[in-house]
């Protein structure tokens, strides 16, 4: 069976004008459309969503989602409040790794059939903090868990392997402390 | 008409007794098979709602916004599903664009074929989304009332603005179940918080405009929209400032009084203009700094503070980056300010500003033809400016906006932020609507005219004496101006050959139609249709073709680049903006 490697970690060449790393965390009204809205905000202004995640609030009526962001870093004010701005949003807070906790997800498919690079691997995951999630005689998947760049650098290292696929969940972040998310 | 038991209505019927409720007057619109409900309800429920049918859609969200802008209230429109629905985007955007009040109901293709492309399905809610307030597609019966109360409360509350319902034809159709009076519940809109003012942005602004040598107060729509005219021409006077508006915000401040400089801008006085440039603090009561006021941004009143009163949080800093920014309600914040502002003496700015008044007034040549320019100053004179104006989008628009002055709030209508052609008949239906006793004069260039002028039926139908102005110059003249001014005089797609006889063409509606053709008939004609008062009037000038309007500031460019009269070099295209 051939195999072909379908992602890239491949980080794209820095950009003066562009600014990454924004997480923008939004508590809102759950019902259908309200993400749409959203969206075409960022859409409209020429950012990129780079992450998103979505998931309901404790109350049902509400949902929490955290946007990492890319774009021209002057129009980044103008955008939360227009966010903020509209009726199906309740709140909408930036946060810094400062202020916050922020973690992710990322499952990575690697082909590896026993051996010595499989011992090798297990101890990259290892040190990460990472689990073998599923395991066969050609292939394992891992989970990685933590903040970005610590799901970066473990991605990194195992871009000597062959990576089939990785999928990850995307930012989530907590303020610190009293501070509302 | 029958009498209805409340325990037996449908979700139309409860949803027309809300409007009713809420006040509505008049609903403006056109019917179609997913809308069918609604229009039925229109004729069972007992309510003091009349429906005016237009000739198109596009009509009657105009005609709406005209009503809201000479009201105050919500203009209400009602469609069908698909085309008809897609045939108010202009209409919605332009309300949007300017702030107005106005609620859209749309009927909708029932729900369980949704995303099927079934007939005359369209994802309106979808398409609206980036040109209303707020929408909904509503998928329960017993939720029409309550959406009806929000949308209510979201268009009027605040910054205004559209608020458009879908209603799928099931949802209108199926029994009624829920409670007429439910609560609104809109936990992310807090208008309310408009009327609490931060004290110390307050006393930071209170501070510079004591500190100021030559103040200029900026009095947009906002101001209009908060009901703030008392409280700016006290501002006005204890600061002795000069007071520019921006074209919406025509009339919030009087512009015959000795203080108005008139309108700034692209096509604004020179003496508003330069008051702007030489200014040393500029006070902004409700207006967003549109590109249209500002030109080249850094260059904006660069040597000057600015304090930007300002209710919309977003519109802060947008434009421009003021030194104080006050957040919230105009007319709450000015009456919390005045205590703080103490009487200045500013005789010499103003007798420099009076200067520029006198050596650059504005003015048309007599001689050479009939000019747009004559024909809106004698009709100044014969309405002794209390008419009722509402406009098209173009040159037109913009001799309106210099030559017919406002003194009085809610009297000028014209589409500003949007630009949109077509829209100064249906509006000044919608006005007279309103406003039946006053003199309603739509003046239109015979490009945007043609765009609605099926409306003329439905002014006929209800015998509404509008005096249909129609400055026809058979071109599409500011865009021909920029082509003469900015690519070497080609013309391209400006020239609107095949123009109809507007009078016959009128008459054929069984409306009256006027032509005036000389200068020197201008009065008596203008007269004869101000007395005429059967039913609509439409007045065809036939004006000089290839006038252009100055002052003028090209897009993008600093105020200070504004050109007093027509250059005698060749001229950049320009770039900063449209």
């Amino acid at each position: 069976m051939s195999r072909t490697i379908t992602t890239s970690d491949k980080k794209p060449a820095a950009r003066a004008d562009i600014i990454d790393g924004h997480t923008l965390s939004m508590f809102v009204n759950n019902k259908p459309g309200v993400l749409m809205r959203i969206c075409q905000i960022f859409a409209r202004r020429a950012y990129n969503i780079d992450s998103l995640v979505v998931s309901q609030g404790r109350d049902p009526q509400f949902s929490r989602l955290t946007l990492g962001i890319s774009g021209d870093p002057a129009g980044l004010p103008q955008i939360i409040l227009q966010c903020d701005k509209l009726i199906d949003v309740i709140h909408c807070y930036e946060h810094t790794p400062d202020d916050s906790v922020v973690r992710e997800l990322a499952l990575v498919k690697i082909v590896v059939e026993g051996g010595e690079k499989r011992t090798e691997l297990l101890q990259i995951v290892e040190h990460f903090g990472g689990k073998t999630v599923d395991l066969n005689e050609s292939s394992m998947i891992i989970r990685i868990e933590g903040a970005s760049d610590k799901v970066d650098a473990a991605i990194r290292l195992m871009n000597s392997y062959e990576i089939i696929e990785t999928v990850r969940t995307g930012k989530v972040v907590m303020a610190r402390g009293e501070q509302v998310t | 008409m029958a009498t209805l038991n409340e325990e037996e209505l449908d979700g139309a019927q409860a949803l027309i007794k809300t409007l009713s409720d809420l006040g509505v007057e008049y609903v403006f619109g056109y019917s179609g098979g997913a809308a069918l409900p609604m229009f039925d309800a229109l004729e069972t429920v007992e309510s003091n709602i009349k429906f005016v049918l237009t000739r198109h859609e596009q009509g009657a969200t105009h005609m709406a916004d005209g009503y809201a802008r000479a009201t105050g209230k919500p203009g209400v429109v009602l469609v069908t599903s698909g085309p008809g629905a897609g045939n108010t985007i202009t209409g919605i955007m332009t309300a949007q664009m300017d702030s107005v009040p106005m609620i859209i109901l749309s009927g909708q293709q029932v729900t369980w074929m949704l995303g099927k492309d079934a007939f005359q399905e369209a994802d309106i809610f979808g398409i609206t989304i980036p040109i209303v307030k707020h929408n909904y597609l509503v998928r329960e019966t017993n939720d029409l009332p309550k959406v009806a109360r929000e949308a209510f409360h979201i268009a009027t509350t605040g910054r205004p603005g559209p608020v458009l319902i879908d209603v799928p034809k099931n949802v209108s159709q199926s029994p009624f179940t829920g409670d007429l009076d439910a609560e609104i519940d809109l936990p992310g809109y807090k208008p309310e918080e408009a009327m609490d003012i931060d004290s110390s942005s307050l006393e930071a602004a209170a501070r510079l405009i004591n500190l100021a040598k030559k103040p200029v107060i900026l009095a947009g729509h906002g101001a209009m929209i908060a009901g703030a005219e008392a409280e700016l021409m006290e501002l006005a006077n204890r600061t002795e400032s000069p007071v520019t508006s921006t074209l919406l915000g025509k009339g919030v401040f009087p512009e015959s009084h000795p203080l108005s400089v008139g309108m700034l801008g692209m096509h604004g006085t020179a003496y508003a203009n330069k008051a702007i440039c030489e200014c040393d603090l500029l006070i902004n009561v409700g207006s967003r700094f549109d590109d249209r006021i500002i030109g080249q941004a850094d260059k904006f009143c660069a040597q000057a503070k600015i304090i930007h009163f300002e209710i919309d949080n977003a519109e802060v800093g947008k434009m421009i980056v003021p030194d104080v920014a006050v957040v919230g309600d105009a007319k709450v914040a000015l009456t919390q300010l005045l205590p703080m502002i103490e009487q200045a003496d500013h005789a010499d700015w103003l007798e420099h500003i009076n200067g520029y008044k006198k050596k650059y007034p504005l003015g048309y040549k007599k001689q050479g033809g009939l000019r747009m320019q004559q024909v809106l100053d004698d009709i100044y004179e014969l309405t002794d400016g209390e008419a009722i104006i509402t406009t098209d989008v173009g040159q037109h628009q913009m001799w309106a906006a210099q030559f017919y002055l406002n003194d009085a709030s809610f009297k000028w209508i014209s589409s500003g932020g949007a630009g949109t052609m077509g829209f100064g008949f249906p509006a000044a239906i919608g006005a007279q609507f309103a406003c039946p006793d006053e003199t309603v004069i739509a003046v239109a260039g015979d490009g945007g005219f043609q765009m609605t002028l099926c409306e003329i039926a439905t002014a006929v139908i209800h015998k509404l004496p509008i005096k249909i102005l129609v400055l026809n110059n058979h071109y599409l003249g500011m865009v021909r101006q920029w082509q003469e001014l900015f690519f070497d005089n080609r013309e391209s797609g400006v020239d609107l050959e095949g123009n109809p006889d507007f009078v016959k063409l009128a008459e054929a509606y069984g409306c009256k139609g006027i032509n005036i053709k000389r200068p020197a008939d201008v009065k008596k004609k203008l007269q004869e249709a101000l007395d005429y008062n059967e039913g609509p009037v439409l007045i065809n000038a036939e004006c000089v073709k290839t006038d252009n309007v100055f002052p003028m500031i090209p897009a993008g460019a600093a105020l200070e680049d504004m050109l007093i009269e027509p250059p005698k070099h060749k001229m950049a295209k320009p770039v900063g903006s449209t």
